[in-house]
């Protein structure tokens, strides 16, 4: 009695999970379930947006999961749910299919021909076994290689083209399951993390996302970063030259290594992506003095809060430094600098100075018994690398490559079969496809048009 | 001689739409056959265009909307073209060449100046993902163009007032033909799209898949056509449920094109 209640229980799950409805059901709920997660912003979910949403909101939010919501536990089950229907559907149906491929229907009798939708036939002169050898050539002649069956007296070929493509679908359905375990793959052995490199120091280790530290097994340094801009102020490229270090040597081949965004370095299944770029401070100005009078220039090399002794005993400090001064001074496009000096009686005065090579004279107009020039600055950034391990992904990307021809096989390719059967005088040609009717409509109607010509 | 060349052709698209709603009150063959060539000189002029814009610009053309939208609106009209010639049916063009008409004219309200490549843009994969991207969007505007025609079809038969325009437009039939044979094309294409976006986003941003809301709602179109077409595997979801489905599909479509540039901020917001 429990038995056949189990398996009463045992049907009724396998049935749920066959269902078609189900799929339909679950794919239009992922559809709308994943509009939560385009509106609602996503961790690190920015402060502003908090402050703008109510105390119960918030809570809400976050016991349902909304904020991580494509990992949460309910969209993570309706993925779950999705990859067990489509592999159950794909059980239920497979062995069908399977069976039109493996064994095919070679005889078309009476009853099967008025289930076939196009059919046509032909008078013939000459005895069955000469017109079924004449068949047979022009089967395999213009469409492809018959087997032909006997039965009570009348000859019945049969020809078929891409049968495999039935299973095109099934190909795409076990894709989907793996790109699925490519994902998990990555989710448990993987992971993504953000570093920071300041120019000519390494890291060894890096945090994750999670906020874990995970250690490299090597270090990575940068060597230099560097960015460009095209006229627009837009950047036109980010460049991190990075060095890979074993034991503190530099590994050879992993030796000052280009970095740009959309060309990432890889090292033991680690791979580093040009992310972002920032000033890592410590940016050294050069300027240089000299006196009206006459004399050779005297460089001073100063931090932006430095108070510089000039040789005369007066001070020299920044107050102020712009990276683009072009508007202010038209023609002098670069960066410009504010130069507060204090001479050795305590008086104050106050320089100009500008990096553009057209507009290096400009402090001499000032007047002054000094006379500044900007020779230069250099600026050490940090490069922003986002930092991925993914053993996954070459378990997605054969998914997806199986994906392709699944979908290829389903949707370009079409099942045509071919029938003919021939008895004393006369010939009759029967034909189906999987796909495209239209199309295939064509197709038999130019082979009847053929076989009448031939035959006449 | 760019800006000529898409004068051009909003001009002709202009006098082909006009001749195609001349044609849905006067469907002569003459008319629709002229139509037909008028739109298919439309559509070289804006291929010409198309392809000396990437001369210019020395990449793709498909990296902000002016570029967009009219690449967009020259795969509707290459993949209309290629239907009409199959399937002979002028009517189609009454419904297609007024939206590829609008498409291209609401490119003119964005900047067509030439803005210098962001440094994420710089790929191989640009050229792929892109074009066909459009091609599968343009597979499913002429669904859709196909949708609305059998909704109208349906309420004439409803209704029972056989006039005019349900003799002009094609059998209901035809029309869910149509549909479906687009989407056996666009399901494909927007797949492929989705794949090469994956494999793009694996070398500039570090991860194959990360929610970005362009990525999210190109999944959410592709599960609706998903369920579909697979709804059209039991046989209610022929016809009338189909169009709808269909026409739905379209407008997620649209906003996975537009509404998530213009409105949601991501990694995609290429304006």
């Amino acid at each position: 009695m429990t038995t056949t209640n189990d398996r009463g229980i045992a049907q009724m799950l396998w049935d749920f999970f066959c269902s078609l409805k189900l799929s339909i059901f679950l794919l239009i709920g992922l559809a709308i379930t994943s509009i939560i997660g385009t509106v609602i912003p996503q961790v690190p979910v920015p402060s502003e947006y908090i402050q703008t949403i109510s105390p119960f909101k918030l809570q809400l939010y976050g016991k349902l999961g909304f904020f991580d919501m494509y990992h949460s536990w309910w969209f993570i089950l309706l993925l779950y749910l999705l990859t067990v229907n489509l592999i159950a559907c794909s059980i239920k149906r497979l062995p069908r299919v399977w069976k039109i491929i493996s064994e095919p229907t070679l005889v078309m009798d009476d009853g099967f021909e008025r289930s076939l939708s196009l059919t046509h036939e032909i008078k013939a002169t000459g005895t069955a076994p000469a017109l079924k050898d004449k068949m047979a050539a022009f089967l395999k002649a213009e469409f492809a290689e018959p087997i032909v069956t006997e039965v009570s007296g009348e000859y019945h070929l049969f020809a078929q083209k891409n049968p495999y493509c039935r299973l095109g679908v099934y190909v795409v359905h076990l894709s989907i399951v793996i790109v699925f375990i490519g994902a998990l793959i990555g989710s448990f052995f993987g992971y993504k993390a953000y570093v920071n490199i300041a120019e000519g120091s390494s890291v060894d280790s890096v945090e994750s996302r999670s906020g874990k530290i995970m250690d490299l097994g090597f270090s990575v340094r940068c060597e230099k970063f560097a960015v460009s801009f095209y006229d627009t102020g837009a950047p036109k490229e980010f460049k991190s030259i990075l060095t890979i270090l074993e034991n503190g040597k530099p590994v050879p081949g992993y030796e000052n290594v280009k970095v740009i965004v959309n060309d990432p370095l890889t090292y033991k299944g680690i791979t580093f992506y040009q992310s972002s770029y920032g000033a890592a401070g410590d940016t050294l100005y050069r300027f240089s003095v000299r006196k009206r009078t006459g004399g050779q220039p005297v460089p001073l090399i100063t931090h932006e809060q430095d108070r510089t002794p000039l040789p005369d005993g007066s001070f020299m400090q920044i107050i102020g430094i712009a990276p683009e001064v072009g508007s202010d001074f038209p023609g002098c496009s670069g960066p410009g600098a504010k130069l507060e000096i204090t001479r050795p009686d305590g008086r104050k005065e106050y320089s100009i100075v500008l990096l553009n090579p057209a507009c290096r004279d400009f402090d001499e107009k000032r007047g002054g018994d000094l006379i500044f020039t900007f020779d230069g600055k250099d600026e050490k950034y940090f490069t922003g690398l986002q930092v991925a391990k993914d053993p996954g992904v070459w378990v997605v990307w054969l998914g997806c490559s199986l994906m392709v021809i699944g979908i290829c096989m389903a949707f370009f390719m079409s099942h045509k079969r071919i029938w003919i059967r021939v008895g004393n005088g006369r010939v009759t040609l029967g034909g189906t496809a999987s796909k495209n009717p239209a199309g295939f409509e064509l197709v038999f109607q130019e082979l009847a048009a053929k076989l009448d010509s031939g035959t006449k | 001689m760019n800006a000529l060349l898409f004068y051009c052709t909003l001009g002709i698209y202009i006098f082909a739409t006009v001749i195609y709603l001349i044609y849905l009150v006067k469907p002569e063959q003459l008319l629709g056959r002229a139509a037909h060539w008028v739109v298919s000189a439309g559509f070289i002029a804006h291929l010409a265009f198309t392809v000396n814009r990437f001369v210019e610009v020395g990449h793709t053309p498909i990296t902000n909307l002016h570029e967009s939208l009219s690449f967009f609106s020259l795969a509707v009209i290459g993949i209309f073209i290629i239907f009409e010639r199959k399937y002979k049916m002028f009517v189609l063009g009454s419904f297609i060449t007024p939206l590829a008409l609008i498409l291209l004219a609401v490119s003119t309200t964005f900047p067509s100046a030439i803005t210098p490549l962001n440094p994420a843009l710089k790929s191989k994969w640009l050229a792929v993902h892109t074009i066909v991207a459009f091609l599968g969007y343009g597979a499913f505007a002429i669904s859709f163009g196909a949708s609305i025609m059998y909704l109208i079809q349906s309420h004439f038969l409803k209704s029972k007032k056989l006039g005019a325009m349900f003799q002009r437009l094609p059998s209901l039939d035809t029309l869910d033909d149509i549909s479906y044979r687009c989407l056996t094309f666009g399901f494909p294409l927007l797949t492929f799209a989705i794949i090469s976006g994956a494999i793009w986003a694996e070398t500039a941003w570090g991860t194959y898949w990360s929610w970005d809301p362009k990525e999210t709602w190109s999944l959410i179109t592709w599960f609706v056509y998903a369920a579909l077409l697979h709804g059209r595997l039991t046989t209610g979801w022929r016809g009338r449920k189909a169009a709808i489905l269909s026409i739905i599909g379209f407008f997620i479509m649209l906003f996975t094109f537009l509404g998530v540039n213009l409105l949601l901020s991501g990694l995609h917001s290429y304006k």
